[in-house]
């Protein structure tokens, strides 16, 4: 793209092991499309939301891997990288609304949960630096609320199963904590179900046919006469 | 941290914020509204659109870009495609995997209906996981259906169909209370009392939010309910053409896997589409906001079968683009932000407009500053931008609010060095929604037989200007009404047989019209590389296609 047209100077970076030159200060994704890739995976939003474009990728020289989303991470020379686009997780299948939101009940849906040996490699492979190990800590100890908080800026790339030696899938664990969380932990919005009954019983109905009949001048001075909450 | 050629006016911001704390800008009249959107908004722009020459829209105006596609050969040969060999057979097919597409297999479900869900790229690729700053719906007592129809109606410039809207305002409640009871976390106070903030164009606190993660948390959650009832989805399944039966309504779609280029046809006795709209057309060559697979598909082929489509002269610029730095040029930064209390400034530290005015006009502001008044910044690298001053926010509201409201804000600027609870971040209008789209009615119905929309797709219910919030209103409303709606009219309709005359038509008249030369369309996909492939797919699909 035209803004692009800008950054130059090219460094060599290595897609699944082949040499490409791209320019310096691209991100991973637009490299990869420089160098000439169409994708279909491992892209999505391109905003760092979707989780499609997990990276795993290792400077020459440094034997340490380092993870990434590819859209919000800028390439660096003698860059080695895949991306994971897909990961074979397990996911439980269940009811919302039936379940306890309980420890037991989250280790009866993923009982691998118990077999998590604390080696913390979720947590380095996070790219949006969540503390992984952690939550699924507060997952064994029934602590939902914990998961939930935790978990939440979780944008399920699976980058942490790829790396999980005991083969937990932990978005998909974090996922269920935070339904059973905002299901029955939560507070329920009283105010909520009040509005919703109001609804339903048709208590609005009038003043928005009313509304909808309304010629536009009528509507317009009304708009413009309306108060603002502040 | 910034270069030092833009550290001197992140230096006028500072210098003028403690004065700025105390003051308002005042808010424009419809007058100086109208002049403003006349002489600066994107759509405004003479050149920038053209009249259709053949369809159900012919004469009207669309950006270029989406005329070509429109105007687009189809993708298939239809004299080499075998209309017995259908491979899957089911009541509703739902194409779209957003939270429009979601919602909608969810009700056509629970309407006892079968269900398959096609996707172009995964279940959940689409605008709805990027939507961050919130879902209106008036749950508050201080709040009613009426105060946010109004607030939608003068949003939209009084041209939204009053049906819509008032479908729209009126389910808002009860899809809030829907995802609450799914377990999604909307942002609540200790007492279950749900947050809520104002967005641009709202009289009331409406915004409801998950943090600054509201799409990406309704989909996680949606998503979830999908596998976990069991709803056939098929993924990597772009649609490329809609296939009518001999009565002259939607009756199937033709679909290619698009990894391996089979074919695949599916039956089906009604049809929602939730496909998206078309930010990665890039109008006038704005960057956008929108998911890559956000390409018009669904526009194309409804208007191939003739579907009448409405306001395609009107596209949302969202103001609050990132304008640095470069490698996210044209991503969100969340109307929350302004919601929250950040003011714009230009780069003399000076306000300019009301941070809350509607999008169209503090987008055609924010462009006006800049290219007018010559009071934006310029980049290192070229790019224009106006400031939006966001360490205001912890000063009006407590330190810590932006790490714990904005969290996907902060880690998008972290990653590149910037901190945005201590340092302005600067921004510029980028391509974000498709106002209009495809006509629907109260229900989803468009203008063709069995054929529905749901989300941004369709069009009216938002008129010539979306306000914030009401998109991610409108897919839940939308989609849920669709599917119901699709799954009664299933039980009740009679297919015919399967036809693809339409699209022999619509070669016929691309022929008369002279317009052989356009694009085949839908695109799928945008071509990034370097080298501009246009045959981005041509070329290597199965027999059948061409």
């Amino acid at each position: 793209m035209s803004q692009k047209a800008t950054i130059q100077k090219l460094i060599d970076i290595y897609i699944m092991g082949k040499r490409y030159q791209v320019p310096q200060g691209l991100t991973i994704q637009d490299a990869l499309e420089y160098a000439g890739y169409q994708l279909i995976r491992g892209v999505g939003c391109r905003s760092g939301f979707c989780g499609a474009c997990g990276t795993i990728y290792r400077i020459k020289g440094d034997p340490q891997l380092k993870y990434a989303l590819a859209c919000q991470t800028v390439v660096e020379p003698d860059m080695y990288l895949t991306q994971i686009p897909f990961f074979p997780t397990e996911k439980a299948i269940y009811d919302i609304e039936e379940l306890d939101p309980s420890g037991e009940q989250v280790l009866q849906l993923y009982p691998v949960l118990l077999t998590c040996m604390g080696c913390n490699s979720c947590t380095k492979s996070c790219p949006q630096d969540l503390e992984v190990m952690e939550y699924v800590a507060d997952a064994i100890r029934g602590n939902i609320a914990g998961v939930a908080e935790k978990s939440f800026d979780c944008v399920m790339c699976g980058l942490c199963s790829a790396r999980c030696p005991a083969g937990l899938s932990q978005p998909n664990i974090a996922l269920l904590c935070r339904r059973l969380y905002g299901r029955h932990i939560a507070p329920r919005a009283e105010h909520l179900a009040q509005r919703v009954a109001e609804v339903e019983s048709g208590k609005f109905d009038d003043e928005l046919k009313a509304l909808m009949g309304m010629p536009e001048d009528e509507l317009r001075r009304r708009y413009g006469e309306r108060d603002i909450e502040s | 941290m910034y270069p030092p050629e833009m550290q001197e006016s992140v230096d006028n911001v500072i210098a003028t914020r403690e004065q700025r704390l105390k003051e308002s800008y005042p808010v424009l009249s419809a007058e100086e509204k109208a002049t403003l959107l006349q002489g600066f908004h994107p759509d405004s722009i003479a050149g920038g659109m053209r009249e259709l020459q053949i369809g159900p829209n012919k004469g009207e105006r669309t950006p270029n870009e989406l005329a070509d596609l429109l105007e687009g050969n189809s993708r298939i040969d239809p004299d080499i495609i075998d209309l017995d060999m259908v491979d899957y057979d089911v009541d509703v097919l739902v194409i779209g995997g957003g939270g429009g597409g979601a919602a909608a297999a969810l009700l056509a479900q629970e309407n006892d209906a079968s269900v398959m869900l096609v996707t172009k790229l995964r279940l959940g690729d689409a605008n709805t996981v990027g939507a961050e700053g919130g879902t209106q719906a008036a749950t508050k007592p201080q709040d009613s259906p009426a105060i946010h129809y109004l607030d939608a109606m003068g949003g939209g410039g009084f041209t939204n169909i009053p049906a819509l809207v008032d479908a729209l305002v009126h389910d808002a409640p009860g899809v809030i209370h829907w995802l609450e009871s799914l377990g999604m976390m909307w942002g609540k106070e200790p007492d279950g009392t749900l947050l809520t903030e104002s967005g641009g164009g709202t009289s009331r606190k409406r915004m409801h939010s998950a943090r600054d993660y509201t799409g990406l948390e309704a989909m996680r959650v949606l998503r979830d309910e999908v596998r976990n009832r069991g709803i056939d989805v098929l993924e990597f399944a772009p649609v490329v053409e809609l296939v009518m039966d001999e009565e002259g309504q939607v009756a199937g779609a033709v679909i290619i896997n698009f990894e391996t280029d089979e074919m695949v046809l599916v039956r089906a006795k009604a049809i929602i589409l939730a496909t998206g709209g078309g930010g990665r057309l890039h109008y006038q060559g704005f960057p956008t906001t929108n998911h890559y697979g956000a390409t018009a598909d669904g526009l194309v082929i409804a208007y191939r079968v003739g579907a009448k489509l409405i306001f395609m002269d009107t596209m949302q610029y969202h103001p609050t683009g990132v304008a640095y730095p470069e490698q996210i040029v044209g991503q969100l930064v969340t109307e929350k932000v302004r919601g929250l209390g950040a003011q714009l400034v230009n780069s003399d530290g000076e306000q300019f407009i009301f941070p809350l005015e509607t999008r169209d006009a503090v987008a055609s502001s924010i462009i006006r500053e800049c290219k007018e008044r010559g009071k934006g910044l310029t980049t290192p690298t070229g790019q224009l931008g106006v400031w939006l001053d966001s360490p205001m926010i912890d000063m009006l509201r407590g330190p810590g609010t932006i790490a714990r409201e904005l969290p996907a804000m902060v880690r998008q600027f972290q990653r590149f060095g910037i901190d945005m609870s201590k340092e302005p971040v600067l921004t510029y209008p980028t391509l974000h929604y498709q106002n209009g789209g495809i006509l629907i009615d109260d229900q989803g119905r468009t203008t063709i037989p069995n054929l529905f929309a749901a989300g941004e797709v369709e069009g009216g219910v938002h008129g010539r200007n979306r306000l914030m919030g009401n998109s991610t209103l409108d897919i839940f409303v939308f989609g849920r009404r669709a599917g119901k709606a699709a799954a009664e009219r299933a039980r009740e309709t009679k297919p015919g047989k399967l036809t693809l005359e339409h699209v022999r038509q619509w070669q016929r008249q691309l022929k008369e019209a002279g317009l052989e030369e356009r694009p085949r369309s839908p695109i799928l996909i945008p071509d990034y590389t370097r080298h501009g492939r246009i045959a981005s797919l041509s070329g290597s699909f199965a027999s059948g296609l061409e």
